[in-house]
């Protein structure tokens, strides 16, 4: 039976942040990149907390709290924004609400 | 004495401000005529009384600020006033004085007459900057400022059109300006060259400290000193090769002839020689003063052979000043230094008299230069046909006039030292130099009166400039009484400035002077034969002569003009119309080449700034991705490469 050690915890950690990098450059819904943002945030959290337990520092997972703490802020203010553009174009896709043009 | 200093320096300066800043723009104004003759007045009696003092009391140092400071060199901002300093400054300054006076009669009818005052003082200025400093770099930026207002005044009548060669005289005042300016450019990178080398060796460029050192410096280096500053010299003071601008020169209006390119600016050359004569008369570089000397008796001999034939009043002059300067130089490096400034000052008195005579002649004929054309004027201008006929017995050396003096004891230096074809060239040459100065003078003012047939009406100069030309007749005529009396004035500067003629000398020197007046007086007898006589045979021209090969060599000036055209003026415009070419592919090319890129850069990365997000934020991630990378392979050492091989590999746990 494989035991189950930090590699692994990391080895998660990055699959997650590739799938939500991945949604980052490829999602076109607002909403959507936002998910895929807090997916990233999440593989962070995971690897903190994980580093921090293999070298028994209570740092890592302090500072996982924080990012919680900030990505919870971030997706109130967001979400806040979301709605205001939605009422003023009535979508969300970023194709849709481009207006500069290079 | 220290305030008559600086006013002898600074009011030529104030004079040239006063004309230039105030009435720069201002139309025609008499005042700035007055106005700086006034002050150049001024610095007349400020050298006038410094002489003195110099006479009684001795030299003058001060040092009136520091200017250049840069770790180790050090130039201050020095003046000099010594017994060559002063005998110059006085030169200058009354002929100056004479000049200014004389062009505001001369320039009465020009436009830009502010202007010629402004520049004609701020020569001056620069003159006596030249004279006056206490180390190189002062007498080089005297030497420079000079040049520039030769330039300025030389090229005045700027919008004159371009002639062709051929037709006398040469091309236009423009042309004439910058082949004077160019050439001087040429022989001033040799006397750089010099000052670089004082300084290198001798680490200071302060003339008591220079020459004090020079005794103990190696003879290759005083030779490589002595030929570069002489280098500079022969270009100021028109010395073969590099003569042809001074009489191309001629093109300026005729007081800057008579004042630059007659009796000041272009004895700076000899003046350097004179200043540096602790070096001239050092034994290591006699081989370098026998040089000096042979060159200035070639040149005096090979400028009074072009003038024998030349048909254009002020060419003549100019051919004649180019043959003096020969005779200074032919003393200066004999070790006669004081006998060669004392020829320079007589020179310039006389010279500037000439000058300023054919401008008369030239003036009252409408701008004629061609002796052909005038004849009779002494009826119609007495006053002028009376001044030139001094200058020219002065020039020709005839007893008691100075030019008899001065030449004469060069002529009897030359035979004191032993080298006798020296002193033959210059005896045949003042039988020359009498020759064409007569023949001048019987050419325009004896004979018939042919200009009556070609329509001039000549009328004589102002009363007023006649008048102030006076002082220049009375020295021309007394200069070289005062021979005992400079001699004991000079001696008290120092050992080297000395020169006396040995005793033998001293017992021939009745029937040496008795030859070189025969030979005089051969020439103006030649002259008055041939020229003064009335009938077509006085001043027909000889077609038959004037095919003849020697007539054609003189008249090209030995074909040296036409030699600098075609070897060095010429495929200089071809190389320079090459590299022109290669300069617009090659840095103008990739300068804009630079330019377009940029633009096409930016046209083209346009795109990426299309509004949209999403494609943002695609960038942004190749960036971060850049940036992991470059983090990566930066921190990539072959150690590195190496613990990640044996990883692998699983090797050498």
């Amino acid at each position: 039976m494989l035991e189950i050690g930090v590699n692994h915890y990391l080895i998660l950690s990055g699959l997650l942040f590739s799938i939500g990098f991945m949604g980052v450059l490829r999602r076109k819904n607002l909403l959507m990149l936002f998910f895929a943002t807090e997916v990233m945030l999440n593989a962070v959290n995971i690897a903190f907390t994980a580093i921090g337990n293999y070298y028994g520092d209570l740092s890592g997972q302090m500072f996982a709290f924080f990012v919680i703490a900030v990505a919870a802020s971030e997706v109130a203010v967001g979400l806040g924004l979301l709605i205001v553009l939605y009422k003023k174009y009535g979508s969300v896709d970023l194709d849709v609400i481009a207006s500069m043009k290079g | 004495m220290e305030s008559l200093v600086y006013i002898a320096l600074f009011s030529p300066f104030v004079g040239s401000l006063f004309a230039g800043l105030l009435f720069g723009n201002a139309p025609r104004n008499a005042i700035t005529g007055w106005v700086a003759s006034a002050l150049i007045f001024v610095t007349f009696l400020a050298s006038a009384t410094l002489a003195y003092h110099v006479a009684t009391v001795g030299a003058i140092h001060i040092q009136m600020m520091d200017w250049i400071t840069a770790g180790d060199l050090s130039i201050p901002f020095g003046f000099l006033v010594d017994q060559i300093s002063v005998t110059m400054m006085v030169v200058v300054s009354l002929v100056s004085t004479i000049v200014h006076v004389y062009a505001t009669g001369y320039m009465d009818h020009d436009r830009s007459y502010n202007r010629f005052f402004s520049y004609l003082s701020a020569f001056v200025f620069a003159m006596m900057i030249l004279i006056m400093s206490d180390n190189f770099v002062g007498l080089f930026i005297g030497w420079e400022g000079v040049g520039v207002c030769s330039w300025l005044l030389v090229g005045f009548w700027y919008h004159k059109a371009d002639r062709p060669f051929e037709e006398n005289p040469s091309i236009s005042p423009s042309w004439a300006a910058n082949e004077a300016f160019i050439m001087n450019r040429v022989a001033d990178l040799g006397m750089l060259v010099g000052i670089f080398l004082i300084y290198w060796n001798i680490g200071s460029l302060q003339y008591d400290v220079v020459f004090e050192a020079m005794p103990q410096l190696a003879d290759g280096i005083l030779v490589s000193i002595a030929i570069a500053l002489f280098i500079g010299a022969m270009g100021k003071s028109a010395q073969f090769p590099l003569h042809t601008w001074l009489t191309d020169a001629m093109e300026g209006p005729t007081p800057v002839s008579a004042l630059i390119h007659a009796a000041t600016m272009v004895t700076a050359g000899v003046f350097l020689v004179i200043r540096a004569n602790p070096l001239y008369a050092l034994d290591a570089v006699s081989g370098v003063s026998m040089f000096i000397a042979a060159l200035g008796t070639f040149v005096a001999f090979y400028a009074a052979t072009m003038a024998l034939i030349a048909r254009d009043i002020k060419r003549i002059v100019a051919l004649s000043t180019l043959s003096q300067l020969g005779y200074m130089f032919a003393a200066a490096g004999l070790g006669a230094y004081w006998i060669a400034l004392f020829h320079l000052a007589a020179h310039a008195f006389f010279k500037a008299l000439l000058f300023l005579g054919a401008g008369n002649v030239m003036h009252a004929m409408d701008d004629e230069l061609d002796i052909f054309k005038m004849g009779g004027l002494k009826t119609a201008m007495r006053g002028s046909y009376i001044y030139m006929g001094i200058a020219s017995v002065a020039l020709a050396g005839l007893p008691v006039f100075a030019g008899f003096y001065s030449k004469d004891a060069i002529i009897e230096t030359a035979f004191n030292e032993g080298t006798f074809i020296i002193w033959g060239m210059l005896v045949i040459t003042a039988g020359m130099t009498a020759f064409y100065s007569f023949r001048q003078v019987f050419f325009s003012f004896h004979g018939e009166k042919r200009y009556e047939a070609l329509g001039f009406h000549p009328h004589d100069m102002y009363k007023y400039v006649l008048i102030a030309m006076a002082p220049l007749a009375l020295l021309a005529i007394s200069f070289g009484w005062f021979m005992g009396y400079y001699k004991e004035f000079i001696y008290g500067l120092n050992e080297t400035v000395q020169y006396e003629m040995s005793d033998h000398t001293h017992h021939l020197a009745i029937y040496l002077g008795a030859l070189v007046i025969a030979f005089a007086l051969t020439g103006i007898f030649i002259a008055w034969k041939k020229y003064a006589g009335k009938g077509e045979k006085a001043w027909k021209r000889n077609e038959k002569f004037e095919n003849s090969f020697v007539y054609k060599l003189l008249a090209n000036q030995y074909y040296v003009p036409k030699f600098y055209d075609e070897f060095i003026v010429q495929p200089y415009t071809i190389m320079s119309a090459k590299f022109w070419e290669l300069d617009k592919k090659l840095v103008d090319g990739s300068v804009d080449k630079l330019g377009r890129a940029c633009v096409k850069i930016g046209d083209t990365s346009r795109g990426m700034q299309n509004g949209n997000l999403s494609s943002y934020l695609n960038w942004m991630g190749v960036g971060a991705l850049l940036l992991v990378l470059v983090a990566v392979l930066s921190s990539i050492t072959p150690e590195g490469i190496v613990d990640v091989l044996r990883a692998v590999t699983g090797k050498g746990e």
